[in-house]
């Protein structure tokens, strides 16, 4: 056998060529991330479809094989501006996730992945457009709990399907005010918000401030009133004195510069004037 | 008649051929009639012997020239066909080949049975495409490359994803219609490796978009007061919830480790006014500050004033009349020792004061003019 290699190395090397060509070609190895569309002389004949990745046979040199992505795949979406009913503006950039789950329709309505992704894009933007305008803004920021994405993605679907594509998902990743007026307009809003909240925090502060300046004075005339209501005339004669002294002496001791004109009828005269006398 | 040598020479060209083969003898029968006249020879012999005297059978000619032929691009190939004749070169030769081979087709298997997987690793071993096994850490062995092959995936790395950044502002709607700019990161790590290579298309993609998904729903659910303030862990819980959730529902074999929020602010154009907001709260903090300061010093001094009165009022109920006159002389000696005195004497009569003089042109602070025969003061009069 290795003789009659060795003989004829151009033959033999030829054959095991062929042999090897032929064995290749009809074998299909799948791996996971992929599903195949096998095709005689163009005419789709069989689906290796979700479940069948590893080897598959096929007829060589009459079969080919057309290879399908069997993975998640995106849509992402330009960004679509969105009017709501109130007749403002948002700009919404969302994406969707689908598979492929039948590669036939998809190979003849399409022929490639890309060109399914492609078809899709447009329609996702008009459903979410679609869906979106018809609800106010304050909605919008929430579509989630709306169910809105549910419908968007039902309506999705529903064009999917005709391409043999199941659409697992569909989210907004961002909402937001257009560039310009809207944006300017919001944030005068949010600034005018926060100078009436400045204000009525600052006017909120000044009230609380007098009401305890208040407490404070009705607590202190309490405690004078307790403690002097005791005897007024005594209270009268004492805080008198106290008043001179601070009125004509001071608190330091020093005296003012203070002329006093005095009666001899002065209470404070009287024995200066009556000479002892009772 | 004109097919029949074309036809015959075709038959003498394969029986030819088979020649260097070894002629078996009897193959068919313009070959056998040949072979047959000549003694066996062993497998290996000679081909350029052979032709001279094969040279009678039909279309000879022809079948020499291919002998010869390929004859030639043996000797090209470097006489390896040469097996009866060949003596120990070539024999060397295709030693050194098989052993070339040999060690060629070890290192192969060397490289491709055998697996060293990192302890933060897993091996995903698929079999001619087919999910088989994943390897835990530590040597993996497999079948050869083509049959099995391995793909090494990262499991215990945490990798992170910065989204938004202080740099450039990400501006977002809040749930009462404000606008925030926020920067955040996810950290993330593969939890089932197989799924993370064969059911997303492009996971990293994946990943950022439904973080910011995630996001902004979180947001939409929240006051900006909340988002910047006091919510932000319930905002990060709620996102790491809602990305797990989706992640798994695409069945990416992803884990979230979690969302840390960098920042949090109002947007640049709005500063202002949110920075006017806290002056306002500091300023009435320090309106209410200095009230409460007013209010405890008032106390005091009530309190003070109080005491020493009940004090006095204790000793004056023992004896009211004494105490009344020292306290009353007692002031009057404080009040006026150091003032100026003037007294008057005779009622209706206006003195003329020359009040400036004793004090250096100063104008008098205050002038007490008792009236004539004026009222006692009261304290003293009772």
């Amino acid at each position: 056998m290795i003789d009659t290699i060795m003989r004829r190395p151009i033959l033999s090397a030829v054959l095991v060529l062929l042999v090897l060509f032929t064995i290749l070609s009809s074998v299909a190895i799948i791996p996971e991330t992929r599903q195949a569309l096998i095709v005689r002389f163009g005419q789709p004949e069989r689906i290796l479809g979700r479940t069948e990745a590893g080897i598959n046979w096929r007829l060589p040199f009459v079969e080919n094989t057309i290879w399908v992505d069997k993975r998640l795949r995106e849509i992402d979406m330009e960004r679509q501006q969105v009017l709501s009913t109130d007749q403002l503006r948002l700009e919404v950039d969302a994406f969707a996730r689908y598979r492929i789950v039948d590669p036939l329709r998809m190979y003849i309505r399409a022929r490639s992945e890309e060109r399914v992704g492609e078809a899709l894009r447009p329609i996702l933007g008009s459903q979410l457009r679609n869906e979106l305008g018809r609800r106010p803004f304050a909605d919008l920021l929430s579509p989630e709990r709306q169910g809105v994405m549910e419908n968007i993605r039902r309506g999705l679907e529903r064009t999917a399907r005709q391409y043999g594509v199941e659409i697992v998902d569909v989210r907004i990743k961002s909402a937001d005010l257009p560039d310009g007026t809207p944006l300017e307009s919001a944030y005068q809003r949010m600034r005018t918000a926060r100078e009436q909240e400045a204000r009525s925090i600052r006017a909120e502060g000044s009230k609380q401030a007098q009401i305890i300046r208040a407490e404070a004075d009705a607590q202190a005339a309490r405690t004078y009133a307790n403690s002097f209501g005791k005897d007024p005339a005594f209270y009268d004669f004492y805080r008198a004195m106290q008043a001179y002294q601070r009125t004509f002496v001071g608190e330091d001791g020093k005296a003012r510069p203070t002329t006093v004109v005095l009666s001899p009828q002065n209470d404070f005269l009287r024995e200066f004037t009556q000479g002892g006398a009772r | 008649m004109s097919i029949i040598p074309g036809w015959a020479r075709g038959r003498g060209l394969f029986a030819e051929s088979k020649g260097p083969w070894g002629p078996s003898g009897g193959n068919g029968p313009p070959a056998g009639s040949n072979g047959g006249s000549e003694p066996p020879r062993p497998g290996p012999a000679s081909p350029w012997g052979t032709p001279r005297p094969r040279k009678s059978g039909p279309g000879g000619a022809n079948v020499t020239s291919l002998d010869e032929f390929l004859a030639k691009s043996r000797a090209r190939f470097g006489g390896g066909g040469g097996g009866g004749t060949g003596l120990g070169g070539p024999a060397l030769n295709r030693n050194l080949l098989v052993w070339g081979a040999l060690a060629l087709l070890a290192l192969w298997l060397l490289f491709t049975t055998i697996h060293r997987i990192a302890p933060e690793e897993r091996g995903v071993v698929t079999q001619l495409g087919k999910y088989s096994r994943t390897l835990g850490p530590g040597i993996g062995l497999t079948l050869p490359a083509p049959f099995e092959r391995v793909q090494k995936i990262d499991v215990e790395n945490i990798r992170n994803v910065d989204l938004g950044s202080a740099a450039e502002e990400t501006l977002m709607l809040t749930g009462d219609q404000n606008i925030i700019d926020i920067a955040y990161s996810v950290r993330w790590n593969v939890r089932d490796p197989e799924n993370f290579l064969f059911e997303v298309q492009n996971p990293e993609e994946t990943i950022q978009q439904v973080a910011e998904s995630a996001m902004r729903a979180a947001l939409s659910g929240v006051t900006l007061d909340q988002a910047i303030g006091e919510g932000r862990g319930d905002i990060e819980a709620r996102v790491t919830e809602t990305m797990q959730r989706v992640l798994d529902f695409y069945q990416s074999g992803v884990r979230i480790q979690g969302v840390a929020i960098k920042q949090a602010d109002p947007p640049a154009a709005v500063n202002d006014a949110f920075k006017a907001v806290s002056a306002a709260q500091q300023a009435a903090q320090s309106d209410i500050n200095q009230a409460r300061a007013y209010a405890l010093q008032l106390a005091q001094l009530s309190q003070g004033e109080a005491t020493a009165f009940d004090k006095v009022y204790e000793q004056y109920r023992l004896a009211p009349e004494v105490t009344r006159r020292r306290m009353y002389y007692e002031t009057m000696e404080r009040v006026l020792q150091n003032v100026d005195k003037t007294i008057v004497e005779a009622p209706g009569v206006t003195p003329y004061l020359p009040l400036t003089q004793n004090r250096g042109g100063q104008p008098p602070a205050a002038v007490v003019q008792e009236a004539p025969g004026g009222a006692q003061p009261q304290g003293g009069g009772r």
